[in-house]
C-alpha cells in the first residue's frame, strides 16, 4: 500500500441517493515529513532523476488516475 | 452571536442519483440569487436601519444560512459518490477541475459567488426594496428548479424553501408599512 496515501470512512447514509463510496483518500506527499531536507540523501541515477523530476527517492511522489483503486484497496 | 442547533431546518432527502442537479443547486448556493448573498445582505444592512426593523434582518438572515445549509446537504448528497467520470458527464468535468468533489461558492455555471450580488445602500427603503426583489428572484429560482426534477423528495425540500421566500418577502413589506408609518411621532406639539 502506498505510504503517501490517507484513507478515511465518510458517514454513509442509508437514504443516500448514489451508491456509496465507503472510503476516501487523500494525498500526504514527502514535504509534509521533510522540515528541512538534510544533506545527502541517496540520489536517483541522473537519467531517472530527470524523469522523475527530482533528484531524490525521497522526495518522490508518485500520482495516477488512480484514486478509485487506491480506495478499494484501502477497504481491505 | 450565534446557537448552533446540529440539524436542518426542513428534512432534505434525496432519492434519484443525478449529479446534473446539483450543478444546478449550485444557482442557489452561490449564485446571485442565492442563500449565501441572501444572508450576508441582511446580516451586513441590518447596522444602518431603523432599530424597528434590525432584528426582523437578523432573524431572515440567520434563517438564510439554515437554508444554505439545507442546499449544500443537497448537493454534497449528489456529489459525494461521484467518480470523476460521473462528473464529467454531468457536465461539472470544469468543477472537479478545480475542486474535485468539494462545494464551491458558485452559481450554476460554475461563476464564483461576489460581493457584487449584494449591495447596503444606507438608505432603508432602498435597502429592503432589494431584500423584497431578493426574495421574489429567490422564489423564482426555486420554481425553477422543481420544474428541473422529477425527484419527489428533493421536490419537497425545495417547496419547503420556497415557501420561505414568500413569507421573508411579506415580512420585508410589512417592515417598508413600519418604516412609513408616524405612529410613535408628535403629532400636536
Amino acid at each position: 500500500m502506498n505510504d503517501q496515501v490517507r484513507y478515511y470512512e465518510p458517514y454513509v447514509s442509508p437514504l443516500d441517493p448514489c451508491p456509496p463510496r465507503r472510503v476516501k483518500s487523500y494525498i500526504t506527499p514527502p514535504q509534509l515529513f521533510i522540515p528541512f531536507q538534510p544533506p545527502n540523501l541517496p540520489q536517483f541515477h541522473p537519467y531517472e532523476a530527470l524523469m522523475h523530476g527530482t533528484l531524490w527517492p525521497a522526495l518522490y511522489s508518485p500520482y495516477g488516475p488512480q484514486k478509485v483503486r487506491q480506495e478499494e484497496e484501502g477497504d481491505d | 452571536m450565534w446557537v448552533y442547533e446540529k440539524k436542518l431546518q426542513y428534512p432534505v432527502r434525496v432519492s434519484k442519483c443525478d449529479p446534473l442537479m446539483a450543478k444546478f443547486l449550485l444557482e442557489q448556493y452561490g449564485g446571485a440569487d442565492g442563500e449565501l448573498a441572501a444572508a450576508l445582505r441582511y446580516l451586513n444592512q441590518r447596522y444602518s436601519i431603523p432599530d424597528k426593523v434590525i432584528g426582523l434582518l437578523t432573524d431572515i438572515g440567520t434563517e438564510e444560512f439554515a437554508h444554505l445549509e439545507m442546499i449544500a446537504t443537497m448537493v454534497y448528497k449528489l456529489t459525494k459518490d461521484a467518480t470523476p467520470d460521473q462528473m464529467r458527464a454531468a457536465g461539472l468535468g470544469d468543477h472537479y477541475a478545480a475542486h474535485d468533489n468539494a462545494l464551491f461558492y458558485q452559481n450554476a455555471s460554475g461563476v464564483p459567488w461576489t460581493a457584487a450580488y449584494i449591495q447596503a445602500k444606507g438608505d432603508p427603503i432602498a435597502d429592503l426594496y432589494e431584500d423584497i426583489a431578493a426574495e421574489e428572484k429567490a422564489r423564482a429560482t426555486y420554481q425553477w428548479l422543481i420544474d428541473l426534477t422529477d425527484d419527489v423528495d428533493l421536490q419537497d425540500s425545495l417547496k419547503f424553501l420556497r415557501e420561505r421566500e414568500i413569507v421573508h418577502s411579506l415580512r420585508f413589506r410589512e417592515a417598508v408599512e413600519i418604516l412609513k408609518e408616524k405612529r410613535d411621532e408628535k403629532i400636536y406639539y
